[in-house]
């Protein structure tokens, strides 16, 4: 963690990417990336180039999150050395092709910024999600577009937990940065959630411009939530989900669930009630996709972390 | 008809209640998994039971995948066309699951078939509680969503007709003699919601009440009923090309199914933020609007007319 004293000098971000279509049947960002691809005057910045991009096509195609497997767990270092070519899962395929043209992962050649564009059926809002507490540039990204769009709220998720966290698309770059909005149905697109993506791209783009042409950002604090457990659905000896979301938290994103409350309803109206040993913030809260990961929703603790002052080098 | 007049109808030895018709609208599918677990444990005489129900998952394959259908859409199998068609090794799954079922629960249009279908469906798009028929004088079921109003006040409940002919109705709730789809929103495909799924069971159970007190030689009274006639589609906006849509459901009408919809009221928004506005001539209701399932059958929103149906007295025949 820097000193409030010093700026920390980071290379400029000239190449930047839009995924859209990394889960097919998320549509904000499969109709974002699809206008941009066709007319990219919106995302254009001076110093900046935005690439848009599709990264699962087949998915799209049919509407479907994957057509062999997640996308989006599948930029593991196994699956982007793998031979096999085209034996391979059509996906794992598709993760090598992004890391050739994107990455390579964790190379100086990779990309400085790649925002990959999610929708959820969990009310969430608008949320970014950060994979590194250390990335003092996503931070002061998020920070900027948090400001930007006050008082209509954008909240930060930091998934750095050394079990839960995953080998997303975005993570070819040097600063990979999830967006997720919802709640949004599969398969469905909802213009108020289109605009709303639209927008925090926007300030996204702008800030990048910005930081290109040698503003400086001073030393500022970020609210995150920082992924503490998975917490998934009470299920019988076959694996059968026996219970639901209780009512009192379908729909509670960020609110605090504490030990007791109301948490699972079976199915004959029976509540299950947390029984963590203190007040957690749960996220993904009935995440249709979810229900095969074994996740009825994730537990946060909030945390304030501290930006470095930083500027172009 | 003389308002007073009770219409006496034969009683409702069978019912099916029938969930996971498209794999991927849990509510059903899980209700009907729950009832079928208490129907282990509670082992009544079906001598003493006035009503002889059967559960049914509809579409196993599809359910067990979580998808709304496998190789074609069940719930548009069940004309008499494709249940009496030719079969073959490349027959779709569907096709086959659906002659199974008429064989269990029809044949339709026969005297063994049930006398009552209710099959389970859930929306994205926001209607409430919706009853879904293709007869808008079939006094069983009116009588049946009549109940439930009176029963469940706090849910909107609207009954929708599609003016489809026997000849042509698709739908797996057409192979009892009286039917009706169930279906309730908003819910996202491929998750189940508490509420959601506690009106269902609510509905279920309430239908199932509304049977044996029938049965039993209620008489149920007369009232009125505003009944919805699907009068058109209209489809997005799509480019002449890729077929891709090209406008979203205008902020204004989004989630606002049965408010009317006038001439020149905002109907989608371009990507590029323009306004495009319902052209047509008279004001109608929409729903469904913006169904998920829908954009492949080239529907953004449906329309319908509401008129009032009175419907008589009805009681239990006695032979």
């Amino acid at each position: 963690m820097s000193s409030y004293n010093n700026t920390a000098r980071l290379t400029e971000a000239r190449r930047v990417a839009i995924f859209g279509g990394t889960h097919g049947n998320e549509m904000s960002g499969v109709t974002l990336v699809n206008l941009w691809m066709k007319n990219s005057d919106e995302i254009q910045r001076k110093g900046v180039e935005a690439k848009p991009f599709i990264t699962n096509p087949k998915a799209v195609e049919k509407c479907t999150r994957y057509v062999d497997t997640d996308l989006n767990r599948a930029f593991t270092p196994e699956n982007l050395s793998a031979p096999g070519g085209d034996e391979l899962p059509y996906e794992v395929q598709r993760a090598q092709e992004i890391n050739r043209v994107f990455g390579p992962k964790g190379s100086p050649d990779a990309y400085d910024v790649i925002f990959d564009l999610h929708n959820t059926t969990s009310n969430m809002g608008c949320t970014l999600i950060l994979e590194s507490s250390k990335d003092h540039f996503n931070l002061q990204m998020m920070n900027y577009i948090k400001k930007a769009i006050a008082p209509a709220s954008c909240l930060v998720l930091l998934n750095e937990h050394p079990l839960l966290k995953y080998s997303t698309s975005r993570s070819v770059a040097k600063h990979p940065v999830g967006l997720e909005v919802g709640p949004q149905p599969q398969g469905v697109l909802r213009s108020n959630i289109f605009e709303a993506m639209r927008v925090i791209l926007k300030h996204a783009l702008d800030f990048i411009e910005l930081f290109n042409e040698g503003m400086e950002f001073p030393s500022c604090t970020v609210e995150v939530f920082r992924v503490s457990e998975r917490i998934d659905y009470p299920r019988d000896a076959n694996g059968n989900i026996i219970a639901m979301v209780h009512p009192n938290l379908q729909d509670c994103d960020w609110e605090p669930l504490n030990p007791g409350d109301p948490m699972f309803q079976t199915f004959d109206g029976k509540t299950i009630h947390y029984q963590g040993s203190g007040t957690v913030y749960p996220t993904f809260i009935n995440e249709a996709a979810y229900y095969e990961k074994q996740q009825a929703f994730v537990t946060t603790r909030r945390e304030t972390l501290v930006a470095s002052a930083i500027r172009k080098a | 008809m003389e308002v007073g007049a009770v219409v006496c109808l034969p009683r409702l030895s069978r019912v099916a209640v029938c969930g996971g018709t498209h794999g991927n609208e849990l509510s059903g599918v899980y209700l009907v998994r729950e009832l079928l677990k208490v129907k282990k444990k509670v082992m009544v005489e079906e001598e003493e039971e006035s009503v002889s129900v059967v559960i049914v998952l509809s579409n196993p394959r599809a359910t067990q995948q979580c998808h709304r259908y496998i190789d074609t859409d069940l719930n548009r199998c069940f004309t008499h066309a494709t249940l009496n068609g030719p079969l073959s090794d490349t027959t779709p799954y569907e096709i086959v699951r659906s002659r199974e079922l008429n064989t269990l629960l029809g044949p339709k249009g026969s005297s063994q078939a049930v006398d009552l279908v209710c099959d389970l469906h859930n929306t994205t798009a926001n209607m409430g509680m919706c009853f879904i028929t293709y007869s808008d004088c079939d006094w069983i079921c009116l009588h049946i969503f009549r109940h439930l109003q009176m029963e469940i006040p706090d849910i909107p409940m609207r009954f929708i007709h599609f003016d489809v002919s026997n000849k042509e109705s698709y739908s797996l709730d057409s192979v009892g003699k009286h039917g009706f789809a169930m279906e309730i929103g908003p819910q996202p495909h491929g998750v189940v919601r508490s509420n959601i799924y506690t009106a269902m069971k609510g509905g279920v159970q309430h239908m199932l009440d509304w049977v044996r007190l029938f049965n039993s030689g209620k008489m149920f009274k007369g009232g009125f009923v505003d009944v919805f006639t699907m009068v058109k589609h209209i489809d997005y906006p799509r480019d002449s090309v890729t077929h891709n849509i090209t406008a979203v459901i205008h902020p204004h009408l989004q989630d606002r199914d049965f408010c009317l919809l006038h001439p020149e009221d905002p109907l989608f928004q371009t990507f590029s933020g323009e306004t495009l506005r319902y052209k047509g001539n008279e004001p109608l209701y929409p729903f469904f609007i913006n169904e998920c399932a829908y954009y492949e059958k080239g529907i953004a929103l449906s329309l319908a007319r509401k008129k009032r149906v009175m419907i008589p007295p009805i009681q239990v025949e006695t032979s």
